[in-house]
């Protein structure tokens, strides 16, 4: 609790002139779920690419404090360490599984894949944790061997989850990780999700345009419009006492039911 | 001995940006104080400003000016001016809140949303799901429905769960939101025993109760927030 685990200083991403994200600082404490909301194009997911390093910035920069107690700036090290942090400290959470998962090799695959990347070589223990999870997602042990293409849309999901969470990273992206399920799946999701990252003490980015995933998920928030943040604070003020005229917009166009 | 909780000065206002800047004032010039072990209620009619005197305490709601000092072992914390980190601090540690309403989570048991927050505390599992199930019995919450997820239960059925979920984790300062409106009289007065009980322990209670005789069994003392409502500008 002490230092941030990931600091973001002026970060801008442009796309020739027009504006992906625009000079973005942030902080991300260990064990903390920071959501980041606003409408499509407005920026989330063009932070989300630059803060899990997928994309570089056009300005700013990113420290990371590594396992060791170093802190590293992300886009100085070598793309062999930060494929390397990314496969082992991190995990990235896609909103369509199939850009997440290997969709032609099994699900204990998949799960397996990322353990053999910290250097676990043991096959029968590989296999092990790779059922334990699979539990722990609630996906029957006895589709270890079947590919992913052959199961419904939030058991994909599910099992992505499970292939990002085993090496036990301490820090995970997520976009729209709720996107395109149906409601009662969704619902099976948002309690899982929720239970691991209280669970296992992780630090969590979660880009999504449902202020109740974010509610339900986060600690803080941070509002986005036209590539800006233009609000940021505890999730239920930000919520319940919104200040800025679009964050109003916003929550008034909540749907109660 | 130094107040548990501290307003001093306060003033609150909404501006609706999408009714043209309209401002709406709620409360101005308020202080007060509650002392450790003390149950102060706060009084007044429906939209004088209650509840938001409850939400800048949790933090739901900004303060535009003043100082909220909630004093936690011998850190003191102004929530007007804290970090959404420093305040998520002072909710696992000192300031629990009881509102009207369940925020139900799908899928979790009763006795899983009760247990919840001592977990969070750091209380080992099956010690937390324990003392659940002691409150939720003392709550006559009946115990076919502790491993049911709170969503179907009837309003008074949700509240209970929502008491015990309040009171669990023992929070040296708690917030009650009218935690015994949908509640019969044999469970009123669990809430008036479970609250005599936390004060004997210096639990500091502010709360909103609109039941006569629940609000006088617990009330050392009673604020009328219209004094603060009239004063806004």
């Amino acid at each position: 609790m002490s230092a941030p685990l990931l600091t973001a200083e002026g970060l801008t991403r442009l796309y020739g002139t027009r504006i992906g994200c625009a000079a973005v600082d942030l902080q991300i404490w260990p064990g903390e779920v920071l959501a980041i909301v606003g409408e499509s194009g407005s920026g989330k997911t063009t932070l989300l690419n630059c803060l899990s390093a997928r994309l570089q910035p056009s300005a700013g920069r990113i420290l990371y404090a590594m396992r060791d107690g170093v802190t590293r700036e992300l886009f100085a090290m070598s793309e062999a360490e930060r494929r390397f942090l990314m496969r082992t400290d991190w995990g990235f959470v896609h909103q369509n599984p199939a850009d997440g998962l290997r969709m032609s090799v099994s699900a204990g695959a998949n799960v397996g894949e990322r353990l053999m990347a910290v250097g676990e070589r043991h096959y029968g223990r590989i296999r092990q944790t790779a059922e334990g999870w699979l539990e722990r997602v609630e996906i029957d042990i006895d589709r270890i061997d079947d590919d992913p293409r052959s199961f419904s849309g939030g058991m994909r999901q599910r099992l992505q989850i499970a292939r990002n969470l085993v090496t036990a990273p301490r820090l995970v992206f997520m976009d729209e990780p709720t996107g395109g399920l149906d409601v009662s799946v969704q619902a099976r999701l948002l309690d899982l999700l929720r239970g691991l990252v209280a669970d296992l003490g992780m630090a969590a980015v979660i880009v999504t345009h449902d202020l109740a995933v974010a509610r339900l998920l986060s600690d803080r928030m941070m509002v986005m419009k036209s590539g800006e943040v233009i609000e940021e604070g505890l999730t239920d003020r930000v919520l319940d006492d919104p200040r800025e005229p679009y964050t109003q917009l916003l929550v008034s166009s909540i749907l109660q039911v | 001995m130094p107040p548990r909780l501290e307003f001093r000065d306060v003033a609150k206002s909404f501006t609706m940006h999408l009714r043209g800047g309209l401002r709406l004032p709620v409360v101005a010039n308020v202080s007060f104080h509650v002392a450790p072990g003390e149950c102060v209620v706060l009084g007044g009619p429906s939209g004088a400003g209650k509840s938001s005197i409850l939400k800048m305490v949790f933090g739901n709601y900004a303060v535009d000016s003043g100082a909220v000092l909630v004093a936690n072992d011998n850190a003191l914390i102004d929530i007007a001016t804290a970090s959404p980190r420093e305040i998520l601090a002072a909710r696992r540690t000192t300031i629990g809140y009881v509102s009207q309403f369940l925020r139900v989570v799908p899928r979790v048991a009763a006795v899983d949303v009760v247990a919840e927050p001592l977990i969070a505390a750091g209380c080992e599992r099956g010690e937390a799901l324990e003392r659940a199930r002691t409150f939720l019995r003392r709550l006559n919450l009946p115990e076919r429905l502790w491993d049911l997820p709170p969503a179907t239960f009837s309003g008074g059925e949700q509240q209970r769960v929502n008491v015990a979920r309040g009171f669990i984790t023992g929070r040296p300062l708690l917030l009650l939101d009218e935690p015994t409106a949908s509640l019969d009289a044999e469970n009123r007065a669990v809430v008036v025993e479970l609250v005599g009980e936390a004060k004997a322990a210096g639990t500091s209670f502010l709360g909103i109760f609109h039941d006569e005789q629940v609000r006088e069994a617990v009330a050392d003392r009673i604020i009328d927030v219209t004094g603060f409502a009239t004063a806004a500008p």
